[in-house]
């Protein structure tokens, strides 16, 4: 046996770490490892994707996972703060279509802190595009296209397994304060998911969330009633809807059809969107029977 | 109305040598003023060292490009922006009560703030019908540009349905703001209830004020009209003390009436204006900060309008710089701060100024 000579044993031990050393180099300017995530279902996917170790912040609509209420957060995300977001130290900031001020953003790209746009939208293809795109920003394309096709997969069998015969018309209520009626109408992710889920959205026509006039929520003629469940005895219950004389006289109240989903989980648009479609149309198919 | 409350002004009286009192607040003004600077700059969400960018500025050695835009593009620009902005205010409001001979009086009743509401609601909710070259080339500039344009015309025509025959009358311009305030109000309510989720979002923020928007081009663009506003205002003391007896005891002290109101309602319409376009509708400073004033050195206009600048200023400062810590990284908007801290303040002066907490 040849002994070894400490020199060589040097030379090995400085190429071992000049290696290693351009190895992580690489590997940090590949990969950003100081995120920051704006829009509940930016967080979301990153979560999915399992890349939730390299986020530093979140903005104030992430809340789920709940994990992900423990990062700190940045502010609303129409309302971002330079300043704020600088505190973090981040080196990629992963944003929602239409996160804001548009000077923070600018103060951003001026202080060289990489930004990822990514494009929102109410259908499967959108969603499937929101994942490849947040991926493509974290540097892991190939989970992205995996997850996307799993939850594009889910989305489509979820709307194949919709029940046969009539579609139920959808009246979705997002709030009934004050007797005042505030529902969905098109252009809206809570129209987009009844359509996805078999319905048929009872006020089209009508241009987003708006505050509808007693008469014409009475004449709707939803079958079903929609909201969204808040959690303990928040939000809206049977008995509201009940008692609320323009939408006593509905189908849905006469029938007690009333379904309650988790908001996020409905209107997310996000990596549970086929869970959602599949709650909601089992939902509309067994409810009031 | 303006009449029937017209002797809480005069009423108010500091006992001594207003002269030399008023003399020691403007320097202890001007040293808070300086403390808010001071404290605006230093203090952030971020780690970022007001001290060790100074030292490396001066000795040219390279400033990390993080704490170059911290200092220079963020933290400097709002500071700036705030002094500017708090001074206006609190010197227009203390005009508006003097013209008005109303305690209650503020920026608001020549219209500039319902115009500029109603300017910026247009902004939000239409802005995106304008054709593509219009948006593109204002970017984010629409909303201040609409604001300030907004409070213009409404004061514009506020004035011109108070003037007759080369009189102004206050006390038509007072209802007729409220008409006018109503009418914003209501063409604001359609648009807001044809607004979506996001822009009703941006416009009750927008509501609330916030200095966090300040860039060097928005205060490029509100310092000639404001300075130029608050630099007018001195000579405007005179006559707004001959108006505290009445527009006929005024003129008899040959003071012009007519020219005093001109200038003063273009005064506060240039800076309120400014004001509001770049920040936003911040309540409260332009009412408060010359009520606290006149408890100390009295209605005199002549100390009024110069220490008004100051403490306005510096309150809108550390306002600002609590707005920014509060619930960092995120920010709570500067409407929220003043009032909360303000109005309990205010509550308190003025119930020991007259005495009540003795009783």
């Amino acid at each position: 046996m040849t002994r070894l000579h400490p020199l060589f044993l040097l030379q090995v031990v400085t190429s071992l770490a000049i290696f290693l050393f351009i190895a992580t180099t690489a590997w940090a300017n590949e990969k950003p490892s100081r995120i920051v995530s704006i829009g509940g279902s930016i967080t979301e996917i990153i979560y999915a994707l399992g890349e939730e170790d390299r986020l530093v912040a979140r903005d104030t609509t992430s809340n789920h996972p709940s994990v992900a209420t423990a990062l700190p957060d940045v502010g609303y995300i129409r309302r971002l703060s330079p300043e704020g977001l600088l505190s973090v130290n981040p080196d990629l900031i992963i944003a929602r279509e239409g996160a804001g001020p548009l000077e923070t953003m600018e103060l951003m790209r001026e202080a060289e802190i990489d930004l990822a746009e990514i494009p929102h939208g109410f259908t499967a293809k959108d969603v499937a595009l929101k994942i490849t795109s947040v991926a493509d920003a974290l540097g892991v394309p190939d989970k992205g296209a995996a997850l996307a096709d799993k939850v594009t997969a889910e989305i489509e069998t979820a709307h194949a397994s919709v029940g046969e015969g009539a579609p139920k018309r959808v009246l979705f209520v997002l709030s009934i304060a004050g007797g005042n009626i505030t529902a969905a109408g098109d252009n809206t992710e809570a129209g987009a998911i009844i359509e996805m889920a078999g319905g048929v959205n009872a006020l089209k026509g009508v241009e987003g969330y708006k505050q509808m006039s007693p008469e014409a929520v009475a004449t709707s003629n939803p079958d079903v009633i929609l909201v969204m469940d808040r959690g303990g005895d928040h939000g809206i219950s049977l008995e509201g809807i009940k008692a609320h004389p323009a939408l006593s006289t509905t189908p849905a109240a006469m029938n007690d059809a009333l379904v309650k989903l988790d908001g996020m989980l409905i209107l997310g648009f996000s990596v549970r969107t086929g869970e959602a479609v599949a709650s909601l149309s089992q939902a509309l198919a067994t409810v009031g029977e | 109305m303006s009449l029937a409350l017209q002797d809480n002004i005069g009423v108010t009286t500091v006992a001594g040598d207003r002269t030399r009192r008023a003399r020691q607040l403007t320097w202890f003004l001007a040293l808070l003023l300086a403390g808010g600077m001071l404290l605006s700059l230093a203090v952030g969400a971020s780690g970022t060292s007001l001290w060790s960018g100074v030292f490396d500025l001066v000795t040219g050695q390279d400033l990390a490009l993080r704490d170059k835009v911290v200092l220079l593009d963020i933290r400097l620009p709002r500071t700036l922006m705030g002094v500017l902005v708090g001074a206006a205010l609190a010197v227009s409001g203390a005009v508006m009560q003097g013209l008005f001979r109303n305690p209650l009086a503020d920026p608001g009743l020549v219209g500039v703030s319902a115009g500029a509401g109603l300017g910026a609601i247009i902004a939000i909710v239409l802005g995106g019908l304008l054709p593509a070259v219009v948006t593109d080339k204002l970017g984010y500039y629409l909303v201040p540009v609409a604001a300030f344009a907004g409070s213009w015309a409404s004061t514009l025509v506020l004035y011109r349905v108070a003037t007759r025959k080369g009189r102004t009358s206050v006390a038509t311009m007072l209802l007729a703001g409220i008409a006018l305030g109503a009418i914003a109000g209501a063409i604001s309510g359609l648009l807001v209830y044809k607004a979506d989720d996001a822009q009703l979002r941006t416009l009750t923020f927008w509501g609330m004020g916030s200095l966090a928007g300040a860039t060097w081009t928005k205060l490029l663009a509100a310092t000639p009209l404001i300075v130029a506003a608050l630099a007018v205002s001195p000579f405007l003391a005179r006559g707004l003390n001959g108006l505290a007896l009445g527009e006929a005891a005024a003129s008899h002290m040959g003071i012009s009436v007519q020219l005093t109101k001109n200038v003063s309602i273009l005064m506060v319409a240039a800076a309120t204006g400014a004001a509001v376009a770049v920040s936003g509708g911040i309540g409260f400073v332009g009412l408060v900060v010359p009520h606290l004033l006149r408890l100390m050195v009295g209605p005199d206009h002549k100390y009024l309008l110069l220490n008004s600048a100051l403490l306005g200023a510096a309150l809108l400062l550390v306002a600002d710089v609590i707005s920014r810590i509060v619930i960092a990284p995120a920010e709570l908007p500067i409407g929220i701060v003043t009032a909360t801290l303000g109005g309990p303040f205010f509550l308190w002066i003025l119930l020991r100024q007259r005495g009540l907490l003795d009783m």
